[in-house]
């Protein structure tokens, strides 16, 4: 299907894209995940109130479900899928992983997407500031208890490596 | 699309915090979700739904949405080959809508089309013609027999009573209450999704898809497609959770129709609001109970009447009111009662499993009973239950004896030990008050209140019903590979089966074969009952392959075999000193074995609710501690203690992961979760109206397991999966009351409960 169909490029994770033959209404999670095979940024409400879908759009952590891609042709756009590959995992991808923050795994992604962007502008969050900063992002495994302990196990992490 | 894991983390045993072997590839956003899945020249299938509760069918027109560019196939019920009807129990629930429709969201058709926006238009342009019909939603009116049926099988789908002991008992106390659960969702977050491609020449299927069960799957499907099962391929798609809702078919059959029509593959994935719709909901309740007991409290008998909403198709409601009728007396001594519950059909949506099944909508009723029992009788919330409280060898309302290890009063006492938490600080930050980044709550109308619930729940699959699990162990050059049906939906049995075939075989790596239809069932990851089956099979499967190995070593070394234990990673003599490592008596060697673990049988109830229906039992007490705005009627859950009967804890870290998470969805239940309908539609299928606990609505969780190893689980632990969330929602209810002195018979409590 392409009856309004556009050529535009997207910055993704450090590369340029040229998207085509996309139908315009697109969302940016849907061109992430569709066409960019970029599939670990999740879909779960369509309507911002869950964060799975979490990106980081020129610093700012939004929900790509409510971008439209094509309006997203001048941003720096990272995924999760820029945080780490292969073994070597994140502080707060590696917490998440032994403090049992993974359940089905769904909102994971865009929860580590969420933590990485707090600590990147609050190194020392407090239990509120945290709370705060992830009420955007649902889980339904875990009731958070775990999620909680592995924010704790990378904040000490990353400062016992700045100290 | 294989998804065999390596998992070689040394001596990751059982008993120990072993790390889930899934879990750096979905920190990365690597592990593949079903909705993840693509095939070459694939399309997208969408379904269109009923907008009315209740209406007749009189035309489907198609000729428009033909029209639409992209379209490739549409398909009604005049093209479903097989069966043109599925259903768990009772198979009475049409593919397609054929001649009515009995609730919003019922399908009509399916579209397969080059977009998903091209299929929203082909629904949008199939012209159905209806008469709207009234529809019948209320559940009490469903019973009367002068109500017209709304389907051919009639509107009571089971009706179920328990009469034992002295039907004229008068209690010197009487209490009595009318209790409500509301609907609740299981609002996974992995939207339902499924990849279907044409198989053996386009005389078979091979699907994708995140269940709950496989080989349920397969057989439905199979029918419906008029194919045998072995041409009905299933391999799980990763799920993101399910917790009930994925136990009934929801668009198999649709995609699979698709794909063989298109001779295409076929990708389904629903929206949020779509999935509202296209899954089973856990039932709305009305119970009412009287309970008779002696000055001092002692419980002597129960009246009750229980009225579960199953909406318009059976799917499992027959067996969610068993389970709300045996478990109405909760987990107390109860020598008579007077019982009767109805699962009834209305033009609500279906209702079916999830989380608690059943005992969910008992334990509130039953809870809130006890706090006016205790009132009524002087005594603590505490005294009252352990006044009450069953142990082993307690004969139920079913005449069934608890066999299991029932250490009630034990976990009310250590949830009772836990401290309770400071009170609030008049220095608190404002975020912490109840109403949070509301900034609502003025200090002083901030009251605290604590309360109680305790609960039992069944394990595994009931009243005749043998849900058996399958595994096969291989060992060669050692390393075991294990393959299995069984669903991984987040519990976290990927992480369990290799620390078990660690602990028997003393391997280090074990291998994970793809889990598909390719072996035997392993039942439904449901009931709290995958630990105790899939994990009784792994280990079963896994002991025959070390009998193997001891017989080959004993051979070689000419040792008695029965001599020979595992200890560490070796084989070893228990009276010699031959010792030789595993890798080492395996290299060279294939052994190759198959184990099905079978749970005892059980019985059907008999039309006085009597026989011994359930395999066996969990306990767990719950204390809640809330601070409520009486003004607003607003409500913060500050710390939930409890302390649960886990048998034996085989992951620390996971177990408290599922105990963590079964909290906050009973404290959803309690406060914030509802499918709220209007004259069966629903209101609210989003999540900006369906509220679901966030992290600041998280409590703090205070919780101790009790290990007290239940003889007759294989590896001695009880499911742990389904208490967590059972008597939290009676205990924060309580404590609501506690703090408000409101009666709050309805759950979830709004707050023009607390505040009118």
């Amino acid at each position: 299907m392409n009856p309004n169909s556009e050529i535009y490029n997207l910055r993704v994770n450090g590369k340029t894209h040229e998207i085509r033959d996309s139908w315009v209404g697109e969302s940016l999670l849907f061109v992430l995940r569709e066409r960019l095979n970029l599939p670990g940024t999740k879909g779960a409400c369509e309507q911002g109130e869950c964060g799975s879908c979490t990106v980081i759009m020129d610093g700012q952590a939004v929900c790509s479900c409510l971008v439209m891609a094509a309006t997203a042709i001048e941003s720096e756009i990272q995924t999760v899928e820029n945080l780490s590959d292969g073994d070597s995992l994140t502080d707060v991808q590696d917490a998440f992983v032994t403090e049992g923050g993974v359940q089905c795994g769904f909102c994971t992604p865009g929860l580590v997407v969420a933590i990485e962007h707090l600590l990147s502008q609050n190194p020392d969050p407090s239990e509120i500031e945290i709370k705060e900063a992830i009420s955007g992002n649902i889980c339904r495994c875990t009731g958070y208890g775990r999620i909680f302990e592995a924010v704790d196990k990378a904040v000490s992490v990353r400062k016992a490596k700045t100290a | 699309m294989s998804s065999a894991i390596q998992t070689s983390t040394r001596r990751d045993v059982l008993g120990t915090s072993a790390l889930r072997p899934d879990g750096a590839a979905k920190v990365q956003g690597r592990f593949e979700f079903s909705s993840d899945l693509h095939a070459e020249n694939m399309l997208w299938g969408a379904t269109l739904r009923s907008p009315h509760p209740y209406a007749r069918i009189i035309n489907i027109d198609l000729s428009a949405a033909y029209k639409i560019t992209g379209v490739e196939a549409i398909i009604t019920a005049d093209d479903v080959p097989g069966k043109k009807t599925y259903g768990l129990i009772s198979s009475d629930q049409p593919v397609f809508a054929q001649d009515f429709v009995r609730y919003v969201g019922e399908p009509i058709a399916a579209v397969a089309a080059d977009h998903p926006e091209t299929c929203r238009r082909a629904l949008a342009a199939i012209k159905v013609e209806y008469e709207v019909l009234t529809p019948l939603t209320d559940a009490e009116l469903a019973i009367q027999p002068t109500t017209p049926p709304i389907h051919p099988d009639g509107n009571v789908i089971r009706r179920q009573q328990i009469i034992t002991g002295d039907q004229n008992l008068h209690g010197e106390i009487v209490v009595e209450g009318t209790y409500e659960i509301g609907m609740q969702d299981q609002a996974f977050l992995g939207l339902e999704a499924a990849l279907a491609l044409p198989d053996s020449g386009g005389k078979g299927i091979e699907m994708f898809v995140a269940t709950q069960w496989l080989h349920e799957d397969q057989k439905q499907i199979a029918a419906c497609l008029d194919l045998p099962c072995e041409k009905v391929r299933l391999t799980l798609g990763g799920v993101g959770g399910a917790f009930g809702a994925r136990e009934d078919i929801s668009l198999q059959v649709h995609c699979a129709l698709l794909a063989l029509r298109t001779s295409r593959p076929i990708k389904m994935q629903y929206s949020r609001e779509e999935s509202f719709y296209g899954h089973v909901h856990r039932h709305p309740a009305k119970i009412f109970i009287r309970h008779h007991a002696t000055r001092t409290g002692e419980i002597q008998r129960i009246e009750a009447k229980l009225v579960f909403d199953g909406g318009a198709y059976a799917s499992t409601s027959s067996a969610v009111l068993i389970n709300g009728v045996t478990h109405i007396q909760g987990p107390y001594r109860c020598p008579n009662a007077s019982v009767d519950g109805y699962a009834v059909r209305t033009n609500n949506p279906p209702c079916g499993a999830m989380r608690g099944f059943g005992v969910v909508q008992a334990c509130y009723a039953h809870e809130s009973q006890m706090d006016k029992l205790a009132v009524a009788c002087g005594l603590s919330p505490v005294e009252i239950r352990l006044r009450n409280a069953m142990v082993t060898g307690d004969k139920l309302i079913t005449g069934q004896v608890v066999e299991s290890v029932a250490p009630v009063a034990r976990c009310i006492r250590e949830t009772d030990a836990i401290a309770l938490p400071t009170p609030l600080a008049k220095t608190a930050h404002p975020l912490e008050l109840v109403g949070g980044s509301g900034l609502t709550s003025l200090p002083h109308n901030i009251v605290r209140g604590v309360g109680w619930g305790v609960s039992i729940k069944n394990l595994m699959y009931s009243e005749t019903f043998d849900d058996f699990a399958t595994a096969r162990c291989q060992l060669k050059d050692g390393v075991a590979t294990l393959k299995y049906a069984t669903v991984e939906v987040g519990q976290g049995f990927v992480v369990l089966a290799p620390q078990i075939a660690r602990s028997v075989l003393g391997v280090d790596e074990v291998v994970l074969d793809t889990v598909d239809t390719g072996i035997g069932s392993a039942g439904s990851t449901s009931a709290s009952r995958q630990t105790w089956m899939s994990g009784g099979a792994v280990d079963g499967a896994c002991r025959l392959v070390r009998q193997r190995l001891f017989e080959h070593v004993g051979k070689k070394y000419n040792i008695d075999p029965l001599r020979l234990v595992i200890e560490d990673t070796d084989v070893v003599d228990m009276i010699g000193d031959f010792r030789i490592s595993v890798v080492e008596a395996s290299t060279g060697v294939l052994i190759d074995e198959t184990f099905e673990h079978h749970h005892r049988p059980t019985e059907e109830l008999d039309e006085m609710g009597q026989g011994n229906c359930h395999v066996a039992f969990a306990f767990v007490a719950h204390r809640a501690v809330v601070d409520v705005d009486v003004e607003l009627g607003l409500v913060k859950v500050i710390q939930i203690a409890t302390a649960q009967d886990v048998g034996r804890v085989l992951n620390p870290i996971a177990a408290l992961g599922q105990i963590e998470g079964g909290i906050a969805q009973g404290l959803g239940l309690a406060v914030m979760e509802e499918i709220v309908l209007d004259n069966g539609k629903m209101r609210n299928p989003s999540f900006t109206d369906y509220l679901l606990p966030t992290a600041l609505d998280a409590p703090s969780v205070v919780a101790v397991m009790i290990e007290e190893p239940e003889p007759q689980a294989p590896l001695g632990a009880k499911g742990i999966g389904e208490p967590p969330c059972i008597s939290v929602t009676p205990a924060i209810a309580a404590a609501i009351r506690n703090a408000t002195g409101k009666e709050l018979p309805r759950v979830p409590v709004r707050p023009q409960d607390i505040c009118f």
